[in-house]
Order: C-alpha cells, then structure tokens, then sequence
C-alpha cells in the first residue's frame, strides 16, 4: 500500500531523504525551510513536492532518523523543527556513499558511451 | 529515538499536529507569493493549490509504518463505537445473535476440553497419557486387564514411562445413623508418582504397598472428604477410617482439585491395589490371571507414538497367551487416547459431545450469516456516507477496515458475552446426567487458555465471515454512479441482494439439518424410554445390601440373606423377593469364566467365555424373566446339592446348536454343572448391547455376601422404603441398605447420553430455527421496504391486498422451499453419523424429515407473514408521490 502510493509519485524515494537529511545536516529547520532550501540551493532545479516532503519527514521521523519539536519562529509562528539524530547522521552517510558510487557508476557508462 | 517515544508519537494525536504543521506551510508559502507581489487571497489559493488534496497529505503523511496501522485501530475503535451506538437496535441484535453462537460454541469446547482432552485437573502430562484395555480375539469390545497380566506388561515393556494402574470401587460411608455410598479407586503403589500428583498432607502410597492379599490397609483420602468428614483436621494423618468394613490408616490427603483420574466421578479416597479382596467382597483376584478388572492408563516415555507403544505391548501380550494359554487364549491389550477411554465416561460421551461441536457451528453459521445479513443492510443505508468518503480521498482499503474494526468490535462484545454464557453452561453435562445415590458426579467444562484462544479464534473467524461480504461490496461501490443516484437504487443493490438471498437458503437448509436432528434423536430416546430389556421395568425395585462391609462371615450373611426374604415377603404387596450379587444395568461388572461344553469344540486361539450373574431362589420371576424351559433356582439348590446353571438362548444356541440343553452339562471354571433351565434373552448391561452367551448360577453356590435386592411390588420406592429399612433393623441395625430405586430408573441411568444429546440438540436446533426465521424476516422486511414503488404500482393498477399478499409470501417461501431441498440433500447425506444415539430410529425416518419441514415451513410463514401483512397497508398514492 505505502509502497504503491509513493512509488507513483516520487520514483527517487532515496533521493529525497538523501536531499532532506543533507538539508537537515547543516542545521534543524522547519518543513518550509527545508522545501525552500532544497529549491534555492539546486537554483530552481530541484522543486520538492509537500505531497511527498511531510509524509517522507514524518516516515524518517518514525525511523527515528530525525526528532522533531515545536518551536516559535522569528515571525512569531509556531513551526515543527525538524533535526538529525545520530542515527540520521549515519544514514545520511550511508546514502552519501551509495550516492557518490552511484553517479561515479553512471558517469563511467556516460564517458564510457 | 526509542519505541517509547514512537508509539507516544503515535497515539499523541499526530493529525492534529499534522494540521497545525502545514497551517504554517501555507503561511509561509503565502507570504512568499505576497512578497512577490500577489494579493493575499490569491497568494493563499495558489499556496493551497500547491499543495494539493490536504486529505491525501494527510492520509500519506500518517502512512508511514506499522504505527499507523495501531492509530488507525484506535480511531477505527472509537468511530465504530460511535456508530454501533447510534443504531442500538443493530447491535443490539447482532450481538444477541453473535452471543448465542459464540456462547454455545465456547460451552461446547468448555466441555470437550474438560471431559475429554484434559479431563484430570493437575495431573501432569496428559498428552502422554493413554488408557489400556484388554481385548479379546471372541468378539468386539474391550475388556479389563488382570493384575499378573498388568505386571507382566510392566516388567517387559521400554517404550511405557509408567503403568497406573487402577479400578474404581466404593465404599459406605455413615453419617450418623444413615450410610451412603461413596466412590474410590484402588491403585497400583506408584499411582501419585506416576499421574505427579503430590499429596497436600501426609505421602502418597510406597512401593510395595500393592503387594499382598490385603496387605496394606491404608488411604489417601480427598480433600473434600478431608474437609467434610474430618473439619480439615491437621492431625488427620495416622487416623483411622473404616472403608469397606476394615479400618484403614489414613496416611495421605490429595490436594485440592484433584479428583482421581476416572470420567465422570470425583474420587474421595484410593487405597493401594493389596485390598483388592476387601473391596470386592472377599474375592482374591491378585494372583487370578483369569480375573480381569484393572482398567489403568500409561504414561509414554517422550517421543513415543502410540502406534509404537500399541506394537511393543501386542507383542508382550502375544508372548503371555504364549506362556499362559488357558487364560490368556485370544487376548490381547489395546490403547486408546484419552478421549477415547472406553471404561469410563469419556467414550460414553464422545459421539454425544461431537455432535454438539457439529451442531453449535451450524448454528455460530447461522447466526454469523444472521450479522451478515443485517450489516448488508446497513451497508445499504450507510451508502451515502461511504460514497462521500470515498469521494473525499479514503483509500477503499480504508473502508474495508474500517467495516472489519466494527465487525471485530461487534464479535469481541459477543465474545466476552459468550464466554459468560459458557461459563453458565460449563456443568450443564453433569445436570443432565442423572445421579447415581451418593456418588459425587463431576462432568466439568473447563474455561482454560485453550479454550479462550480457540473461543477468540471463533470470534475473529466469524467476523471473517459476516463482514467480509458486506465489506467488499461496499468498497466496490461505483463512485460516479452512487453519486448521482440521491438515494434508493443504487449499483450494487441488485448483487446485495443476491447474496441476502444465499445467506437465507444456508441458514434455512442448516435448520433442516438440525431440526431433522433432533427429530431423530427425540424418536431414538422414546424408543429408548419404551424399550424393553426383556425384564420388568414396572413393579420392580432394587437396592443393595451389603453384608461384607458389615463384618459378616458367609454363614451368617446366608443366615440373614434368608431370613430378610421371608421378612420382605410376609409383608402385604411384595409378590416376590430375591437377593442376586448383580442386579442388571449396574455399573459394575458381571463375573466372567472360561467355559466348557461337551461336544462344543472352539477355534484353536480361542478360549470360550461367557459372563454370569449369582442369583437367588425366585430371581428370574422377581425381574420378570421367562424361561424357555426347565426351572429356575429354589432353595433346594444349595452348597451342598448338585451344582447347577441356567443359560440363556444366545448360549444355548452357540453351544447346543438347537439341542435343549437342559439335562446336559457345562464346566464353569473347571467346575462341571447341570444345565436346568434356559432363560429369555434380555439386556444385561445396556440397552445398546449386542447379544452374548450369558448365565446364572445359584448365589448359595457361588457365595457373595455383597448383594443386590431387587423386589417386585407395585409399591413406589418412597412408599416402600421405610418398609425395607424396618425389616432390616429388626435383623441387625448395623446393616443400612442402598439407595432403593425402581428397575425404569435404573435402566435410564444408562441412557444419559441419549438424554443428552437429544437436549442439546432440541435446545440448539430450536435457536437454530428462531435466528434462520429471523434472517429470513429480514430479507423480507427489506424487500417490501425496498420494492414500496413496485408495490404501490400493483396497487394502483388494481391489485388487491390478497394479490399483493400472495406475491410476497410466495416470495418467502420460495426462499424456504429452496433451502428445504438443500437441507434434505444435507440432512440424507449427514443424519447417519448420529451412530449408537439412534437407537430403534432409521436415519432417514419419514417422520423426522416430515416435522423438521413442519416446523420450518411454520417459522418462514410467520417469518413472512408480517412484511407482507405490511406490503398490503401500502398507501399507493404516499409511495408513489415519495
């Protein structure tokens, strides 16, 4: 059931907690934030969809991969924090190495081709 | 983070956390758009559109694992809960249905757990238990084993942990003035090692104990009998207690909750096998291989099969007809299962308690299709409601779920409610059975952890198949369709109610089983009831009386006995008075001996022999027995005449041929006796028995000064007994008779299990009948609710109320005659498996199978008769216009 519904929608599943978890690396954010980051950083290449970014947060968050609090923004809004647990951490690196292996594979068949 | 905070996560409320969260999604996405330029309405509609279905979100947010699955139970539970709630009426009923099917099945199970599987409360092991009889090459049926025989099996087996050997016996037992009997067993020494029952004072029996001719006057009494008879005395142990007329030591006091290891009786004491002969009014039977009366269990070591412990003892027994050939001739040994005990009321009882287990799940059957039934309706009704969520974004899944938590709720209600009704039930067996004098009874049911998960698994099982159907149907609801009908006829209704119809035809052809059922087992018990034994019923009383326990040597108790039957027979009313050592249909068992014909050669690897009972002068004329020919026993047949016998037809016509044999001779036990009479065939031990050579010989000659009494008046047993006891104090007050009971009493004794049957299945086959009549009112009532247009159609056409009236019954009872003809294809197929209950009864009795349709034709008429007595107050015009 989980598996069918989001394969549909967001075929790179590793993808987006690779991009959500390194977001979440450089400091706890809110789920906006972290859309808007992702955004910003790829310059408007990358758009992370709220369809699939709150139901992968709140998975993570059951994995235990990340912890979550509410807390007041600057603008005086009460917004969920989301930040990496250790066990995150040692995710996020494990899909880093997985990563890296994987485009240095696809470059090799690219240069290769 | 740790499952702690996990599961805190998940019943924390997340979906409100969940809307708070993308509440400031919007916002912050809005004052994006509202920096770069938008107004803010359309800043929030375009944030909200990128969002997309906030449902589907919401639903995939909290999709996340197993966790989800607890907090949609949980919301599921609290929905469902709302909605039994809101139609009372509903669960009401579907939970009485749901109760009485779960609640009879838990009772039945209840009872096969403690009367059959594990019918010994805290003896170990049970699953390695197996109960030994003895057989016999001659004919079916089992037999004891004799004590040497059962040593001998002991000494040379290495697949059997222990041997318990035992027999059940009893005793009198004064109170006061008054004596009762109460039941015992005598035991192999190791019998509380063995079974790892440890006395809760004193010890058990030690080894050696069961050696030597009443060697060992010692006793383990019960705890009831500890706490009845002796105030729960702490120095009990050392005192003495009189059990069949000798003192014996108590040396030990079973715990609390045991009973001994015999179907049907609570034990109150055990005595060491070594007091055999006390106990069976001075016959000597320790050393007789020809004696056969241990009726014991084994304990298998571990890893055994009973297959390779049944082989290792045929071959033991097959070396002992080797060695011991004119007593062990043609025998052998048989283990049966637990369940299966033939010597105690376990066997009696299986066919009886297997067909309550088939009886109460056609009726859970029943009452499940019943639930079923009425949640498609309500599925019908709640169509609306379904068609909106699913419009809304809920997965069909969903609602499958959903429609299952209130099914599971809905089926756990019942079960608890159930599992009460069981325990109203639990010893229903032993009020049914009928006592037997002071015999403490006990045919428990047992509510253990088997029988609750088995019970819960009823109940998952059941929810299974009511609301899986309903369920399915509803998930299949096309979306555009149902939404553009408003209401009434909807896709789907027209399969609805095909299925409505199938679940009326089951129910319908189960109630023709069951009702055909207990048709025949109604028949079978009053042909039992009207069914002679070939003696007198009428006018006949037994008692016994026992002289041995009372100190007697066989001189004076013959002095007595006679004395007591000219007493008995001077008073006004008593035609006839006999003493016997048996009277018929006793539980104990009839003296068996190896015979002798001239002239009668038996098959080599057989040893002919025949049961017989010791009876006094006037006997067969006090039982109403005719003779064939010849004479029956007189006082002239005494110690020191020539000894004599009188056979039966069957014995006379398997060693005689057809010869008369009166005049000729026959050697019983190595002694040769004068044929002088040949008595009428009649039952000796059961109705059910099949014919086997039998005989009498006189009591003078083959003494027992334990007796049975038996009386022919046509005094009532309450009016005569103050008579008997008189006339026996005149002779010695020391003496007390038994119970005094009529002969139509001691026969019914036997046919419990007839009578218990035929109970269950009255009782359930009745229920059966009131919930199928139900479910068919149901269908029904909704058809003429649904098909009001049609209806006010006809009438508006001119149709009159008799015409409408026809159209729907013949509609109910077209359903009924359907299932009718499935139930007769059923019930032809099943009835013969009611075996031995059907006692003088076809299984296919036209008579049984013409009620059954009766009553079911009845209960569908009246099923009926209201929903069409309402089609007929249709008002055309209000139907029509709506």
């Amino acid at each position: 059931m989980l598996l069918r519904r989001q394969r549909k929608q967001d075929a790179l599943q590793g993808t987006l907690d690779l991009l959500v978890l390194t977001t979440l690396s450089r400091g706890p954010h809110h789920g906006y934030g972290i859309a808007a980051d992702i955004q910003s950083i790829s310059g408007d290449v990358l758009r992370v969809e709220e369809g699939s970014l709150y139901p992968a947060l709140h998975r993570m968050e059951h994995l235990g991969w990340i912890t979550a609090a509410w807390k007041t923004t600057t603008n005086k809004r009460r917004a969920r924090i989301y930040t990496l647990t250790r066990a995150g951490q040692k995710r996020l690196e494990a899909e880093q190495a997985q990563w890296d292996r994987l485009t240095k594979a696809v470059g090799k068949i690219l240069r290769f081709a | 983070m740790g499952w702690v905070q996990r599961l805190r996560n998940t019943f924390s409320g997340l979906e409100h956390d969940f809307d708070e969260e993308r509440r400031f999604h919007l916002d912050e996405r809005t004052d994006e758009y509202v920096r770069s330029g938008m107004g803010h309405v359309e800043a929030r509609r375009a944030a909200l559109r990128l969002f997309g279905n906030a449902t589907l979100v919401t639903e995939q947010t909290r999709d996340v694992d197993l966790f989800r699955w607890i907090d949609d139970l949980g919301r599921d539970t609290r929905y469902a809960l709302r909605m039994l709630r809101r139609s009372p009426g509903f669960s009401l009923l579907a939970i009485l249905c749901l109760t009485l099917g779960i609640g009879a099945n838990a009772a039945v199970f209840s009872w096969i757990e403690g009367i059959l599987l594990r019918p010994f409360p805290l003896v170990v092991d049970q699953n390695r238990l197996f109960a030994v009889t003895g057989s016999n090459r001659a004919f079916s049926g089992n037999t004891d084993v004799s004590w040497p025989d059962w040593l001998d099996l002991q000494r040379n087996s290495r697949l059997v942990e222990a041997f318990i050997g035992e027999k059940i016996t009893g005793s009198p037992l004064t109170i006061g003035d008054r004596s009762e009997r109460v039941s015992g067993s005598m035991v192999s020494a190791n019998y509380f090692d063995a079974i790892g029952v440890r006395p809760m004072l004193g010890r058990g029996f030690e080894p050696g104990e069961d050696v030597g001719r009443n060697a060992h006057p010692v006793t383990v009494i019960s705890y009831q009998m500890w706490q009845g008879r002796f105030h729960g005395d702490s120095d009990i142990i050392g005192k003495t207690q009189v059990l069949s007329g000798l003192p014996h030591t108590i040396v030990g006091v079973a715990p609390e909750g045991f009973y001994g290891t015999f179907v049907g009786y609570a034990f109150q004491f055990w005595v060491p096998a070594s007091m055999q002969t006390q106990f069976d009014a001075g016959v000597y039977k320790l050393e007789d291989r020809s004696a056969r009366w241990i009726e014991g269990f084994v304990r298998l070591k571990p890893g055994v099969t009973i297959e390779q412990a049944q082989a290792e003892l045929s071959a033991i027994a097959a070396r002992l007809e080797a060695d011991y050939p004119e007593t062990n001739r043609g025998r052998g040994v048989k283990l049966f299962p637990l369940w299966q005990t033939p010597f105690n009321n376990a066997g009696a009882l299986l066919p009886t308690l297997s067909i309550a287990l088939v009886v109460v799940l056609s009726v859970l059957l029943i009452a499940c299709a019943n639930v079923g039934n009425l949640l498609l309706v309500r599925a019908f009704a709640r169509q609306q409601e379904m068609t909106i969520r699913l419009s809304v974004g809920a997965g069909r899944s969903r609602l499958v779920k959903q429609l299952m938590t209130e099914g599971l709720i809905l089926s756990a209600i019942a079960a608890v409610g159930g599992l009460v009704v069981a325990n109203w039930l639990r010893d229903a067996v032993g009020l049914l059975t009928p006592p037997r004098g002071g015999v403490l009874l006990r045919l428990p049911g047992t509510l253990d952890w088997r029988v609750l998960a088995l019970s819960a698994g009823v109940c998952i099982f059941s929810t299974l198949l009511f609301g899986l159907v309903p369920a399915m149907l509803t998930s299949n609801i096309d979306l555009a369709g149902a939404l553009r009908s408003q209401s009434g006829s909807v896709v789907g209704a027209r399969s609805r109610a095909w299925v409505r119809s199938t679940l009326v035809l089951v129910q319908m052809s189960l109630s023709f089983v069951l009702l055909v059922g207990a048709g025949l087992l109604i028949e079978s018990l009053q042909a039992v009831r009207s069914a002679s034994p070939g003696f007198s019923t009428q006018d006949v009383l037994t008692t016994g009386v026992d002289l041995y326990t009372s100190g007697y040597d066989s001189q004076r108790a013959k002095n007595f006995q006679d004395e007591l039957i000219d007493r008995l027979q001077a008073i006004g009313g008593v035609q006839s008075a006999a003493f016997s050592r048996m009277t018929p249909f006793s539980y104990r068992s009839y003296s068996t001996a190896a015979i002798a014909v001239d002239g009668y050669d038996a098959p080599r690897d057989q040893q002919p022999t025949a049961d017989y009972n010791e009876i006094g002068p006037e006997f067969l004329a006090t039982m109403g027995i005719p003779l064939v020919s010849g004479r029956e026993f007189t006082r002239a047949d005494s110690e020191t005449a020539p000894l004599v016998a009188v056979v039966d037809e069957t014995m006379a016509a398997q060693f005689w041929r057809g010869m008369d044999p009166v005049g000729r001779r026959v050697q019983v036990k190595g002694r040769w006796m004068q044929v002088v009479g040949v008595a009428h065939n009649v039952k000796y031990r059961n109705l059910f028995e099949t014919p086997k050579p039998f005989f009498y010989v006189p009591l003078r000659q083959n003494f027992s000064p334990t007796t049975a009494l038996q009386l022919r008046t046509t005094q009532g047993p309450a009016v005569f007994a103050p008579s008997l006891v008189r006339e026996i104090h005149a002779l010695d007050a020391n003496v007390a008779p038994s119970e005094l009971i009529t002969m139509r009493e001691q026969v019914d004794r036997t046919t419990a299990a007839q009578r218990i049957s035929v109970t269950i299945l009255v009782v359930f086959g009745g229920l059966a009948v009131v919930l199928a009549a139900i479910g068919l009112y149901g269908v029904m009532a909704s058809t003429v609710s649904q098909s009001s247009r049609e209806l006010a159609l006809r009438m508006a056409l001119g149709a009159r109320a008799s015409d409408l009236l026809r159209l729907v019954l013949s509609k109910g009872l077209a359903l009924t005659a359907v299932g009718f003809v499935l139930g007769l294809v059923a019930a032809l197929q099943t009835t013969r498996l009611l075996g031995y209950l059907l006692y003088q009864v076809s299984p296919r009795d036209p008579v049984a199978f013409g009620s059954a349709f009766g009553v079911l034709v009845v209960a569908s008429f009246v099923a009926c008769a209201v929903p069409a007595w309402r089609a007929t107050r249709t008002d055309p015009l209000r139907a029509l216009r709506g």
